[in-house]
This record gives C-alpha cells, sequence and structure tokens, in this order.
C-alpha cells in the first residue's frame, strides 16, 4: 500500500463522525476497507468491529489468534439544552479543553447533519478582568444559525457533536492534520496491516478490532477482550507528538517511527520482540516508558478472563483531542508495515516462551 | 457573491486580492475607477456635472495575523493584525501567505496540562503556528517574516437565510457598496472600499480626502449579542432585527439629523431597522468625519455574530434590509 492510498484512507476516516456511542459512520468506512482483505467481518453485541484474517498454518498445529486492536471513537460533545433563540448547550464527551472550543466549528448529528460553531459573549462586552479569564463550558454556547422552531424541529437533547473540520495534507505531503487523528490514524494502520499481511505468510490468525467508547472508559476493549479471547494483543493508539512548551519526556517525534510503549501495563517480551521485528527490518521507531496506566485499550486488554499479554503501538500525534490533530503519513505507513512483520514473525514457539517469561 | 467576499483572504496591508476580485466585478461599470497609494479602490458612479458629493464606504480588510520569526524546529511566531480575542486562537486551522500554506495554531493537549492550567486562557506567546516543517530551513522555502495570515474558514450556508464565514466584517459591507454600484439604479455617488481600517481606520483617511464628500455613509458590519450569556436589555444589536443605526461610536457622534434621514428611508423602505445600542468600536466614520474642514458621516451596521473570530454569522435579511435601506437614502438625496 501506497503512501497516497494511506493518505486518502486517513482522510475518509477522519472526516467521518464517530463520537464515543455513535461510531457507525467512522465503522462503515473501516468496514468498508478491511473487507478489502477479508470477508470475515463481524460485529459483537457491543458493537465493536472484528476483521478476521484467518493465518496459514497446518491444522496439526496450535492455533495462535493476534488481536490487533484500534478504538475508532472520537471525543466530542452531546446537545443537553435548546435555550430560548435556538442555541444549544452541551457537555463534552472525552477529555475536550473548554479553551479549544471557543469559535470552533461544529456539526450535530441529528436526522441529518447540522452545522454550527461555538459562540460566547463577544469580546466587545466584556471588560479587563473577564477577558483574562477561560470561557467554562457551562458559558459556550452553540449557534447553528438557524430560527429557533427549526432548531426544536431538528435537534433533540441528546443529539452527538463532533468539531466540523475536513482533512488537509500539508506541504510536503508527509503530514496530515484534522479532527479525531486519534485514533482514526490508528485504525488506518490496522488497514495499512491488512494491505501487507496479504503478501505475507503468516501462522496466526489476525484478529483486527476497531473498538468502541475508548475515550469515556475502554468500554469496548473489554467486551471485545472477553469475547475474542486471543492469545495476545497489540493496541494501536496515539501518543504525544513532540511540540514547544511539552516536557521531552512525554513526547514523541513526529515521523520518527511508532512509539513502542514499555512498562507494568505491557507485556515485556511481546515489547522486546516488536522492537527486534523494527530493528530487523530496519523501521525506525520511538521508545516509549509508561509507568503505569497505558490511557489506553492496551489497560483493559492485560486483564481480560485470565490475562491476555499486551502491546502498545503508539502514532506520535501533535495537539490531541484538537480540530487541528496532526499525524506523519510515514509514521502511519511504518506502524502497519511494523505490525504485519510482528505477526508474521508469531509462532507456537514464540507462544511457549512469552508463558515461560 | 458573499461566499466569494468572505473566502476571499486579506489582511490589513495586503488587500490586493480583495480589490482585484471588486475591480474585476466592476468592469462594465460606467463611471470612473481609480485605486489610491493606500490601495483604497474609489468608484465615481453616474454621470453627473461635478459630484454629487455623497460617499459610500466599506472596508476591504480583515483581520488576521503576521509571521513574526521563524524557529529553528520550523514552527512559526506570528501577533495579531488589528483586535483578536486571543482565546479563539487556540487549536484553529489558518493560511499563510499569497500561496495561502495550510497551518494549525498548536496547543498544549489537555493530558499534559497541570490541574489549574485550564482555568487561564493560552496567552498570545505560548501559541504557534505549525505547518509541518521540521525545520526553520524547510520553512525559509515557503514562509517568510512578515507574511500575512488568515483564518482557513469556508463560507456555508446554514440555512433559514443565515450564513456562515470568516471576514463577514467588513465583506459584508462591500457586498452591499457591489450591489449598489451593479444594479440599475440611476444613482449618483461616490464609492469607497477602503484599506486598513482594523489597524486604526487608516485607508479612510485618505480616500474621503480625495473623494471630497460633503455627507458619506459608512456600511460596516457590528457585533451581534443576542446570545445566550448577554443580559436582554444589554443586547447590543440582533440578528434579523435590520440594520442597525448608530449614535456613537469610539470614533463619532452621528448628527441628529443623518440619523433621522437614516430612519426615514428604513420606513420609506419598509425595512425594519434597529439602534446599536452600543458605544464602543471604532469605524471608518471616525476618519470620514475629520476630513479636510470636517464630513457629516454616519454608520450602517449589518448585525453579525462572532465577528472577528473564524467564523461570524449573519442573516441574509439584515444585508438586503441594508441595501435597501442605503437605496432608498440615497434615492432621497438626488
Amino acid at each position: 500500500m501506497n503512501e497516497e492510498t494511506v493518505s486518502t484512507i486517513l482522510q475518509e476516516l477522519s472526516s467521518a463522525a464517530g463520537v464515543s456511542g455513535a461510531e457507525t459512520e467512522a465503522v462503515e468506512v473501516a468496514s468498508r476497507y478491511l473487507f478489502q482483505y477479508t470477508a470475515d467481518l463481524k460485529k459483537d453485541r457491543f458493537g465493536n468491529l472484528l476483521a478476521l484474517v484467518p493465518g496459514q498454518a497446518s491444522p496439526a498445529d496450535n492455533k495462535v489468534t493476534v488481536a490487533v486492536v484500534a478504538h475508532i471513537d472520537e471525543i466530542g460533545a452531546l446537545v443537553t439544552r435548546i435555550e430560548p433563540g435556538g442555541f444549544l448547550r452541551f457537555s463534552p464527551l472525552g477529555g475536550l479543553d473548554a479553551r479549544i472550543l471557543y469559535g470552533q466549528a461544529v456539526e450535530i448529528h441529528a436526522n441529518r447533519k447540522l452545522k454550527g460553531v461555538v459562540g460566547a459573549v463577544p469580546p466587545h462586552f466584556l471588560n479587563n478582568d473577564e477577558l483574562k479569564k477561560t470561557i467554562p463550558v457551562e458559558k459556550l454556547f452553540i449557534d447553528l444559525g438557524l430560527d429557533e422552531e427549526t432548531v426544536k424541529k431538528e435537534i433533540k437533547v441528546g443529539d452527538c457533536i463532533s468539531l466540523d473540520q475536513k482533512p488537509l495534507i500539508m506541504e510536503g505531503g508527509k503530514k496530515l492534520t484534522g479532527k479525531s487523528l486519534d485514533n482514526r490514524s490508528g485504525v488506518a494502520a490496522l488497514i495499512v496491516c491488512a494491505a501487507e499481511l496479504a503478501s505475507l505468510r503468516h501462522r496466526a490468525d489476525v484478529c483486527l478490532i476497531t473498538s468502541l467508547q475508548e475515550e469515556v472508559g475502554l468500554r469496548g476493549a473489554v467486551t471485545s477482550a472477553y469475547n475474542l479471547n486471543p492469545d495476545l494483543a497489540v493496541i494501536v493508539d496515539v501518543t504525544h507528538g513532540d511540540a514547544p512548551g511539552l516536557d521531552d519526556k512525554n513526547v514523541y517525534k513526529i515521523g520518527g517511527g511508532p512509539a513502542l510503549g514499555i512498562g507494568p501495563n505491557l507485556h515485556p517480551v511481546l515489547g522486546r520482540r516488536l522492537q527486534e521485528t523494527a530493528e530487523k527490518h530496519f523501521l525506525p521507531y520511538q521508545t516509549e516508558p509508561l509507568p503505569g496506566f497505558s490511557g489506553t485499550d492496551a489497560w483493559a486488554f492485560q486483564v481480560a478472563r485470565e490475562g491476555i499479554p499486551t502491546a502498545l503501538l503508539s502514532i506520535p500525534l501533535r495537539y490531541m483531542h484538537t480540530a487541528v490533530e496532526l499525524v506523519s503519513i510515514d509514521d502511519l505507513m511504518i506502524s502497519g508495515k511494523l505490525l504485519s512483520y510482528f505477526i508474521s514473525s508469531i509462532d507456537t514457539s514464540f507462544m511457549e516462551d512469552l508463558i515461560k517469561c | 457573491m458573499l461566499a466569494e467576499l468572505a473566502n476571499l483572504r486579506g489582511v490589513s496591508g495586503d488587500e490586493s486580492t480583495v480589490r482585484r476580485y471588486i475591480s474585476g466585478k466592476l468592469s462594465n461599470l460606467r463611471g470612473e475607477i481609480t485605486v489610491d497609494t493606500m490601495g483604497n479602490l474609489l468608484v465615481r458612479k453616474g454621470q453627473v456635472k461635478g459630484r454629487p458629493g455623497i460617499m459610500l464606504s466599506a472596508h476591504m480588510d480583515e483581520v488576521g495575523l503576521m509571521i513574526m520569526s521563524i524557529q529553528k524546529s520550523g514552527l512559526l511566531k506570528f501577533k495579531a493584525v488589528g483586535s483578536i480575542d486571543n482565546r479563539m486562537l487556540a487549536a484553529k486551522r489558518v493560511c499563510i501567505g499569497s500561496r495561502g500554506l495550510p497551518a494549525v495554531i498548536g496547543v498544549k493537549p489537555i493530558h499534559l496540562q497541570k490541574t489549574g492550567e485550564q482555568e487561564k486562557p493560552f496567552e498570545e506567546e505560548s501559541l504557534y503556528l505549525d505547518a509541518g516543517f521540521n525545520s526553520s530551513d524547510e520553512a525559509l522555502k515557503q514562509v517568510r517574516v512578515g507574511d500575512y495570515v488568515t483564518f482557513d474558514s469556508a463560507f456555508t450556508a446554514l440555512g433559514d437565510g443565515y450564513y456562515r464565514g470568516k471576514a463577514f466584517d467588513d465583506r459584508a459591507g462591500c457586498l452591499v457598496l457591489l450591489e449598489l454600484l451593479l444594479e440599475d439604479n440611476g444613482l449618483a455617488f461616490d464609492a469607497a472600499f477602503t484599506v486598513q481600517e482594523e489597524v486604526g481606520t487608516r485607508g479612510a483617511i485618505t480616500a474621503a480626502y480625495t473623494l471630497k464628500p460633503q455627507v458619506a455613509l459608512v456600511i460596516e458590519t457590528t457585533a451581534a449579542s443576542d446570545t445566550p450569556e448577554t443580559e436582554k436589555d444589554a443586547v447590543s444589536t440582533a440578528l434579523g432585527a435590520g440594520p442597525a443605526i448608530s449614535f456613537m461610536d469610539r470614533t463619532i457622534i452621528v448628527s441628529k439629523k443623518m440619523r433621522e434621514q437614516l430612519v426615514n428611508a428604513a420606513e420609506k423602505a419598509g425595512v425594519t431597522y434597529q439602534y446599536r445600542k452600543f458605544s464602543g468600536a471604532g469605524t471608518d466614520a471616525g476618519s470620514i468625519s475629520l476630513s479636510r474642514e470636517g464630513v457629516q458621516t454616519a454608520v450602517v451596521s449589518i448585525p453579525c455574530r462572532y465577528i472577528h473570530s473564524p467564523y461570524s454569522i449573519l442573516q441574509e435579511r439584515d444585508l438586503k434590509g441594508t441595501i435597501s435601506l442605503v437605496r432608498t437614502w440615497l434615492e432621497n438625496r438626488q
């Protein structure tokens, strides 16, 4: 799969709506692409999409199932109240900084999609003290530019709200900016992985999962890990990209390859195998130490059923949880390739090593 | 045409794209069109002996940013051109320079912030533009210090006659002038599409001097506050309530006579109007009224929510009402 295709896929994924709890549109895009590599697609009761790519193990072998998981939901908000004049009050879904919302374009997902803007009292009418304060979410509102009657007819309390931002390829064609790249980048890497696997021999059965409701508490991961009960799992998510004002120890270089997690949440042998695979294939990677909670689906997978050996591969991303998230297409390509080489390196003897450790 | 005008990129001091668009629209106009040293586009419509001494004006420029320095990392520092509430810059998309190079305004992610950090807005000094460059060398090939930056927000029709977009301040005013110049109304007047309003109403100074009007009407947009969190009796202007007639702003006190002329024109034209119940913020009216020995000047504004932000909202009704009001006012004076 070439860069252009990956960039097209990511743009399509980013454009789709998929606020936690309302991921259908994004899941449809993902399943359309995954269907090119396997017809064995199913949704579990929670709504997670599972795409099974069977391995080429002989019937005598013990079957190994590898899960590769990327959450597909994005941060957003819910309509909580319709004010006189047709303005909407809202409540955030997932970690949203009130400071990025003022002046932000949004989309309301009612029976049809409606465009709006996050408004506040104009600065002209504020005194100096007021101008120095953040406008809290409770004082912000959404302006749909519609008459109150129309708003009441079209919108219901509980309708979900996503950031409205078309994805854009930046100068040089190597970087892409847009909304929901956390974690559509991970989903795109899954699709790259599926494409690469098609030309590789792999014994392990592979289950590519796009999980739901990560942003509100890793919920899709809980049920999908239980349901599939894989022999091992690799979680594909995003981590913080390098940018000014950030502590070096928390950030990873954009374009420097995926960050491979190490720490209590992750299986040490799996992590090492990912690193070795990267080195063997001359793929750049970075190491992400995670002293505790990784804030990813890995947290849920690790302790599902009797426990699942879990690894974490994160794509560096700048300005997380905004409409201007930014990733490198190179990092996505490298991540997808690394995942596929990793999978093709898994056999029963590796599984024995895992258990022995 | 509002969509085209609003999507044009023209920060104060860099209005040439807007000027070219407007003069293109006026290419078949019978009348004299000139551009002065400042960059104002001056149009004399109608053939009369001597000029009628009526000046309409609207400014072409919009607020934006300017690149101040290019950092080693390839990130770009900026300052605002015109007045922008810094609080709405965080995590927005912008376009740099004449080619419109895309960039974003980066912010520290919520995950890496300390408790309490969110209570204070981002300061301009902590914000920067990220165009995806890996180094200053790479950036220097595409960007120069002094390049102008605009918001990257496309025009959208929202429904119920509402529009969302950038730079309605004051491309909506430019549209009013263009309509009155292009329609077959037989009216004679001078029109000034001015520059540099947002940095101190600079263009209007020379435009008024050159056109030498006896009376002037400035077509502006004004901040509407018919939105939540505003006390009902503190609403300055409301969308849908028609063109807003000013008593005064930071730069001018409008004469009672001119205000009454405008009210009469609105009533004659059957246009609902409102008063601008706010005395702050400046307009080109100040500069024009102090031109030469002084010029009788008034302001009519199209109410507009969230001006000086990436996305403002206005209503078509108010735009049309403003055109009718100004047309009738001109007819009354012929």
